[in-house]
C-alpha cells in the first residue's frame, strides 16, 4: 500500500511501458535490465512512488512489473472479484509473459498477491520476496483503514519521514481545483476500489490457513518504522512460512523500497 | 400528490461542541453519547408523531434504515413499519427502503415486506436502497467495487421471489438458494410499488426506468441544490424516450417547518434546524464514499460536484437566513411555505414529497404545530398540481378494500359462548 495520488516521477527510470493480452484483460507492464527474470507487484497506491526503486532494481535483474487492473492507464476488469481471481489473474500475466519461476516480489496489497500465488501453486516459485505484505491481520494490532483516511492523513501511515512524505505526496495537485479533484476521485475509484475487492474491509482473506503451502525461499523486507503494516506482523509471517527470513531496515515506513531502495535491492539479492 | 411524513429519528442529545469535540456523527460517533433510557421515550416519541401525521391526512407516513448514525436511529425501519402498520388504518406506510444488499441472503426482504403488506392490508411502499457509503461499506462491511453488482442480484432475486408462483432455484453470485418459495406473499401483486432513492448516479436513474420505479432523491440540501440532479434525472427520462413523465416517477425529501408567519417560524424552529444541519450533519469526509462506491461513469458525469464535501464537513455552519434563502428549508408562513413548495414541485417536477417535518432536536409540540399547519393550509392547497397525471397508481399502494382493525377482538364476555364452550 502506497500513496494513493500521483507522485513526481523520479528521472526517467531505464524502464519501458508494454502491453500484453491476458484472458481476461490487456496488461499493461513496465519492463526493463537485465539478468534473472523478477516479477514486482505494486501495493493499492500503484507504481508511481515504485519506479526509481525498479529502475535501480533493473540495474541487477530483468524486472516485469505488471499494473494491475483499473490502475494507471490499464483497463479495469470487472470479472476480478475475489483473491482467487487476482492470484490466477496474476499468474495469467506471468504465464503470458513467458516466465518460469521468475523471483516473486511483491509489496503490501502486492505481497498479499504474491504470498497466495506462492501458496495455490507452490512449486512453481522457489524465491519469494515480500516487502511489508499485507494479507494477515491481528487483532492485537489493527492495520489502520486506509479506505476511510484522508490523502493528507496518509504520510504518517506510509513515510517514515512524515514531513519529507507529506511533500512528495501534496506535489500531485491541488484538491480545492475541481478539475483535479475529479480525476483525483477517478484514480481512487479505480485504483482503490480495485484494491477494496480483496482488502475492504479488512485484508484478510484467509491466507493465514494458506501459508504453510509456500515451499520458496523466502525474505521478508519490513521497514523498522513501518506504521500501516507495522513489523509484528512479520513475525506472524515467519510463523506461518517454513523458509523465510526477515530483513528489518532502520528508518523506513511502509514505503521502504521509496525510502530505501538500495537496502531492499540487497535484501532481494539474496535469493538471486 | 403524495405527501409522505417522513421521520429520520435523530439523536437529540449531542452536546453544543460537538463539532468541535467529535469527527463525525456517523459510523464512529461516541457510543457513550446514547442513552438508552432516553431512547425508550424518544422512540415512542417519534413512532407517536408519525401516527399523528397519519390522522392528519399525508398520504405515508415514512421510515428508512441507517447504521451506528446519531441523526437516524432506525438500524432496522422494518420493525417500526410493524408498529405503524397496527396503529395506523388508512395511510401508507413508507419504508425508504431496506437496503437490500444488506441482507443475507436478500430474500429476508422480500419476506419482511410481504409481511407488512399482510398485516396493513395492502399498505405498503417499499423502498430499495443501494444505501450510504457509510452504512454499507463504513458500517456493513461492503466491498464498495461490488456492491451494485450485489445490490442488483438482491433486486432480481426479491422480485422473482414476489413474481413466481413455484419454487425455484436461485444461482446468484452472492446468493445461492436451493428453494425460493415465499410464504407469506404481499396482497399487492404481484408486489407493491417500490421507491429508489439515489444520489445521483446514472445507473440508478437507469435502473428507475428499466423496472418502472420511482427515483428519489433524499438529500438534506433542499431543492435549490437538488434541481441539478433531479434535471439529469429528467434528462435521461427524455433522452431514453421514456414512455411518460409521470412526476410519479420522482420524490424528493424536504425539510420543511410551518408557523404562523415567518417570523414565528424563525422563532420556533432555528434552533432546531441549526441542531441538525450543523451538528447531526457533521460527517467525517473520509466515511462519505469510500473509492469505488461511486462508478466511474457518475463521477465523471459530475452530478457529485454539488455536494463535495467542502472544508469542515458535508455541511458548512449555516444561518437560519441562508438555509431559507439557499432552499435548504422551507419554512414560514401557511403563504410562504405554499409558495416555495409549488416551486419546489414544479422545479423538479416530483410528486411524491417526503416531507421532513420533525427536525434535530425539536420537541414534540413544535413538530405537531408545524405539521398541522401543513396539513391543514398548506397541502389542501397543493392537491391538484399534476391533474393530468392523477391516475397514475403505479407508484403508490393500493391497499384492499375491506380492512380489519388492530384490537378487534371480541369482549371478554361473548368469548366463552363465541368459542363453543359449555355454558
Amino acid at each position: 500500500m502506497s500513496a494513493p495520488q500521483p507522485a513526481p516521477r523520479p528521472k526517467a527510470p531505464p524502464m519501458e511501458l508494454k502491453t500484453i493480452q491476458t484472458p481476461h484483460v490487456p496488461v499493461r507492464y513496465y519492463e526493463g535490465g537485465q539478468g534473472q527474470p523478477l516479477i514486482f507487484l505494486h501495493g493499492a497506491g500503484g507504481l508511481d512512488l515504485d519506479l526509481g526503486f525498479l529502475g535501480a532494481l533493473a540495474e541487477k535483474f530483468h524486472v516485469y512489473a505488471p499494473l494491475m487492473p483499473g490502475y494507471g492507464d490499464s483497463e479495469e476488469c470487472a470479472e476480478l472479484r475475489d483473491i482467487l481471481d487476482f492470484t490466477l489473474h496474476t499468474w495469467d500475466v506471468v504465464a503470458e509473459l513467458g516466465l518460469k519461476d521468475p523471483i516473486l516480489v511483491g509489496f503490501s496489497m502486492g505481497g498479499m498477491i504474491a504470498s497466495e500465488m506462492a501458496a495455490v501453486a507452490s512449486g512453481d516459485v522457489s524465491r519469494l520476496a515480500l516487502i511489508a505484505p499485507a494479507g494477515l491481520w491481528l487483532d492485537d494490532c489493527p492495520i489502520p483503514d486506509i479506505f476511510s483516511l484522508l490523502p493528507y492523513q496518509l504520510p504518517p501511515y506510509l513515510f517514515h519521514d512524515a514531513v519529507a512524505g507529506a511533500k512528495i505526496m501534496s506535489a500531485g495537485g491541488d484538491m480545492s481545483d475541481p478539475k483535479f479533484l475529479q480525476g483525483f476521485l477517478v484514480q481512487a475509484a479505480r485504483q482503490l476500489g480495485a484494491a477494496g475487492k480483496i482488502m475492504f474491509p479488512i485484508p484478510d482473506r484467509g491466507l493465514s490457513s494458506r501459508l504453510y503451502r509456500i515451499k520458496a525461499k523466502t525474505i521478508l523486507i519490513w521497514g523498522q518504522s513501518d506504521k500501516l503494516i507495522p513489523p509484528v506482523y512479520a513475525q506472524a509471517f515467519q510463523q506461518g512460512i517454513a523458509n523465510a527470513e526477515l530483513v528489518l531496515i532502520p528508518e523506513a515506513g511502509h514505503v521502504v523500497a521509496f525510502e530505501k531502495p538500495q537496502d531492499v535491492i540487497r535484501a532481494i539479492s539474496r535469493l538471486a | 400528490m403524495k405527501f409522505t411524513w417522513f421521520n429520520l429519528m435523530p439523536w437529540p442529545y449531542l452536546p453544543a461542541d460537538f463539532r468541535q469535540k467529535h469527527r463525525s456523527v456517523w459510523v464512529d460517533i461516541d457510543s457513550k453519547l446514547f442513552d438508552p433510557e432516553k431512547s425508550h421515550e424518544l422512540y415512542n416519541t417519534y413512532i407517536d408523531l408519525l401516527e399523528y401525521a397519519g390522522s392528519l391526512g399525508f398520504d405515508g407516513i415514512g421510515v428508512n434504515e441507517h447504521h451506528q448514525n446519531a441523526y437516524g436511529l432506525m438500524p432496522s425501519p422494518n420493525l417500526i413499519a410493524a408498529g405503524l402498520a397496527r396503529r395506523t388504518r388508512d395511510v401508507a406506510i413508507v419504508v425508504l427502503g431496506a437496503s437490500i444488499a444488506l441482507y443475507n441472503p436478500p430474500l429476508r426482504v422480500a419476506e419482511e415486506f410481504a409481511m407488512l403488506d399482510c398485516i396493513s392490508g395492502g399498505r405498503l411502499v417499499a423502498g430499495f436502497p443501494v444505501g450510504t457509503s457509510m452504512d454499507t461499506n463504513f458500517c456493513y462491511g461492503q466491498i464498495p467495487a461490488l456492491l451494485r453488482e450485489k445490490y442488483r442480484e438482491a433486486n432480481e432475486l426479491i422480485l422473482r421471489a414476489w413474481h413466481e408462483r413455484e419454487p425455484f432455484a436461485f444461482n446468484g453470485r452472492y446468493t445461492k438458494l436451493r428453494h425460493v418459495n415465499l410464504w407469506p406473499r404481499p396482497i399487492q401483486q404481484p408486489h407493491p410499488p417500490i421507491h429508489i432513492p439515489g444520489g445521483g448516479s446514472i445507473e440508478t436513474f437507469d435502473f428507475c426506468l428499466d423496472n418502472t420505479y420511482s427515483y428519489s432523491y433524499l438529500s438534506f440540501g433542499g431543492y435549490v441544490r437538488g434541481k441539478q440532479l433531479m434535471q439529469s434525472y429528467w434528462d435521461r427520462v427524455a433522452e431514453r424516450n421514456t414512455p411518460d413523465t409521470s412526476p410519479y416517477r420522482a420524490g424528493f425529501a424536504q425539510t420543511i417547518c410551518v408557523a404562523d408567519t415567518d417570523e414565528e417560524a424563525e422563532r420556533l424552529y432555528a434552533k432546531h434546524v441549526s441542531y441538525f444541519y450543523n451538528r447531526c450533519l457533521h460527517v467525517f469526509p473520509g466515511f462519505a464514499d469510500a473509492p469505488g462506491y461511486r462508478t466511474i461513469k457518475t463521477i465523471q458525469k459530475g452530478v457529485l460536484s454539488q455536494y463535495a464535501p467542502p472544508k469542515g464537513g458535508l455541511f458548512p455552519e449555516l444561518s437560519w437566513k441562508e438555509m431559507v434563502e439557499g432552499g435548504y428549508i422551507i419554512a414560514g408562513s401557511p403563504e410562504t411555505v405554499r409558495q416555495r413548495m409549488e416551486e419546489m414541485i414544479n422545479g423538479l417536477r416530483v410528486g411524491n414529497v417526503f416531507c421532513l417535518m420533525h427536525i434535530g432536536d425539536m420537541p414534540k409540540e413544535k413538530s405537531m404545530y408545524s405539521t398541522r399547519l401543513f396539513a391543514e393550509k398548506v397541502m389542501p392547497k397543493l392537491r391538484n398540481i399534476f391533474p393530468e397525471h392523477a391516475a397514475d397508481n403505479r407508484f403508490w399502494c393500493r391497499p384492499m378494500a375491506n380492512r380489519v382493525s388492530a384490537g378487534a377482538l371480541p369482549p371478554e364476555s361473548d368469548v366463552r359462548a363465541a368459542a363453543g364452550a359449555e355454558a
